[in-house]
């Protein structure tokens, strides 16, 4: 069991991260089948949310930094999100193919952007100490307590948005347009306000998703684009059918990775991933968790 | 009497940059016109059939790798690289790229097989949209780990350089870049006239009724997945020859042609010029990358603004690209058509 352990916690690590980046990418697939290329900088908006926060707050790394990065990091990416959503993604949902190219000229305009702002260099993100530090288990194995945190933050990212989705009012309302759009739209709900805010619910969590991720390192302009295809593996190996099936394959290719990485190298342990995705998608062409529909095109 | 016209302008207008353009230039428009061919092969899978890759990348490193093996082993029994890696005898499956048919055949074998590879269980299980768009983008991506991880066989990141010459003339000699213009002319009008033909037939049809509503197609009794395979295959080895061309001309081939940033360009390419359209992606294909030209001599700055809006543009205001666009008013159909 003893040398189980760090085998699993990586695992989990690395599967919190999966999850915490692909959850908001995955609603918005579900919802209106569209493919967010600019997923990673949203991701990239939350990472630089945390070194704005410590350049207000001084340089210390304090918790409120941290805090106040959590809700600059949700703010921005939400407002930014609903603006795109408003400018460019309202007019190409029936044209999911469209959508994810105009998304992927949104991705290479906000690196710019991040690119004139911030200079191209990576920059660092102070973080409160303790997390620098780790939970000793046993001789050897020391748990790194910012990974312990990632995890933390995901298992309540994921809490509050089941709450929001399937006990609150108004994640109902997502739900039906979700189900059926034709049906809620006659019943008198405005889709149309349920896709603006959906879109921007799922780029604010890429935020989250940011800040979790400058935990780890240094944060650059093209720090979205790392996470970014893994991230479209775990929502197209999850399916469209909800938080289930996200995190089914987040889990999945989490815990696989240190094993598979054990016994091969970390590239070769991509190839055997994205194989092992392929033979998945095989059997189930629309995900672990697709949605049940009888329409045809 | 206006066709001829018009052949007449396209003979002038092949036979100007020869005369006009310095041999710098006049490389720089051969690759263009290979970044032609590869929008039309692109356009055949999305244009047409409907199916985006943003993998084309792998099929254009392959027909490119191909190449560059066989250019190596013409200009060093043993590659620098794999020296430097410690590999003291050459590779069994290098062997047989010192032969000219050997690598040629290759050049178009390889892209395929990783075409029939990829297609056929993804296009029989019934993957199709978005779930193929990003599988094939991953698919490149990992091509490309590969090959930055084979140090010793591939060359690394550096990718294959270092060519002594091509067809007994130095890389660089102003008349390899004459004969290597030619030589781009005259594949890109065959496979102009080749993609035309094949849309004509049939099959062709099937092809693009796949596009416009695929479950019909099915209840029709076609077995569309057959079509959407050859279609890509025919993609991949077409782009695979683009990717042979583009070897001699450039002198480099490297992984970085296999980045998704690459992949998502050929699209580009297609969606600006026009897609479903048979000039579109040699239109598209020019333009942008002369506009790129201009932009990184003069405002590198602001080129990824403008590339930015360029996608969105492509999508939102000009769904059509520019031929497409064209194609509608009057004029310019009485002048291509009549």
């Amino acid at each position: 069991m003893e040398e189980f352990l760090p085998f699993l916690f990586n695992g989990l690590s690395i599967s919190s991260i999966l999850l915490l980046t692909a959850i908001g990418l995955s609603i918005v697939f579900g919802m209106m089948g569209v493919i967010n290329f600019a997923h990673g900088e949203f991701i990239m908006i939350g990472c630089y949310s945390s070194y704005i926060a410590s350049l207000v707050l001084g340089s210390k790394g304090t918790w409120t930094a941290l805090v106040l990065a959590f809700v600059l990091a949700f703010a921005l990416a939400f407002a930014i999100g609903y603006i795109v959503e408003r400018l460019v993604i309202r007019k190409l949902y029936a044209r999911p193919l469209d959508s994810i190219l105009a998304t992927w000229g949104i991705s290479l305009i906000l690196q710019q952007v991040a690119r004139n702002i911030f200079g191209s260099n990576n920059v660092e993100a102070p973080m409160p100490k303790i997390l620098n530090e780790g939970l000793k288990v046993s001789e050897g194995i020391t748990l790194p307590f910012n990974r312990l945190f990632i995890i933390i933050i995901t298992i309540l990212v994921i809490l509050l948005v089941y709450i929001f989705m399937y006990k609150t009012p108004k994640g109902r309302i997502l739900q039906a347009v979700m189900q059926n759009r034709a049906m809620a739209s006659c019943i008198g709900i405005n889709t149309k306000k349920a896709d603006a805010f959906t879109f921007s619910l799922g780029c604010g969590l890429a935020g989250i998703a940011g800040i979790c991720i400058s935990m780890l390192g240094s944060v650059g302009p093209s720090t979205g684009q790392n996470y970014i295809i893994d991230t479209f593996l775990v929502v197209i190996l999850g399916g469209i059918g909800g938080l289930r099936g996200t995190i089914l394959a987040a889990l999945l290719i989490g815990l696989c990775n240190p094993f598979i990485e054990y016994f091969t190298t970390s590239s070769m342990s991509k190839v055997i991933i994205l194989s092992l995705v392929l033979v998945v998608l095989q059997f189930k062409p629309q995900g672990l968790s697709p949605m049940k529909d009888r329409t045809i095109d | 009497m206006k066709q001829k016209i018009i052949y007449a302008i396209l003979i002038i207008a092949i036979i100007l940059p020869v005369l006009l353009l310095s041999d710098f230039r006049l490389s720089i428009l051969s690759k263009f016109l290979v970044f032609s061919i590869v929008a039309i092969s692109v356009n055949l899978l999305w244009g047409y059939t409907g199916i985006l890759s943003l993998g084309h990348g792998a099929y254009f490193a392959l027909g490119g790798y191909a190449m560059a093996m066989y250019l190596k082993l013409q200009s060093q029994p043993l590659p620098d690289f794999m020296e430097w890696s410690g590999i003291e005898t050459l590779p069994w499956f290098w062997k047989p790229f010192q032969y000219v048919p050997f690598a040629l055949v290759m050049v178009v074998v390889l892209p395929v097989a990783l075409a029939l590879l990829v297609g056929i269980p993804l296009f029989k299980s019934g993957t199709k949209g978005v779930y193929f768009t990003i599988i094939s983008q991953a698919i490149t991506l990992i091509m490309s780990i590969l090959f930055i991880g084979q140090q010793g066989f591939t060359g690394g990141s550096n990718g294959i350089t270092g060519f002594k010459g091509v067809l007994g003339y130095a890389l660089g000699d102003p008349t390899l870049t004459k004969i290597l213009y030619g030589l781009v002319v005259i594949v890109l009008i065959g496979i102009y006239f080749i993609s035309k033909f094949m849309l004509n037939t049939h099959g062709g049809t099937i092809i693009q009724a796949i596009r416009d509503r695929e479950t019909r197609l099915r209840f029709l009794g076609y077995k569309t997945h057959t079509f959407k395979v050859i279609t890509l295959a025919t993609s991949a080895a077409i782009c695979g020859i683009a990717g042979a061309l583009f070897v001699p001309i450039v002198g480099i081939i490297s992984p970085s042609i296999m980045s998704v940033l690459m992949s998502t360009e050929f699209v580009i390419w297609v969606a600006i010029g026009g897609r479903a359209t048979l000039l579109g992606p040699i239109v598209g294909a020019l333009t942008i990358n002369y506009a790129k030209t201009i932009f990184s001599e003069s405002l590198p700055e602001y080129w990824w603004y403008f590339y930015g809006f360029l996608f969105i543009t492509a999508t939102l205001i000009i769904p059509k690209g520019i031929v497409g666009s064209l194609l509608k008013k009057k004029w310019f159909k009485n002048v291509l058509l009549k």
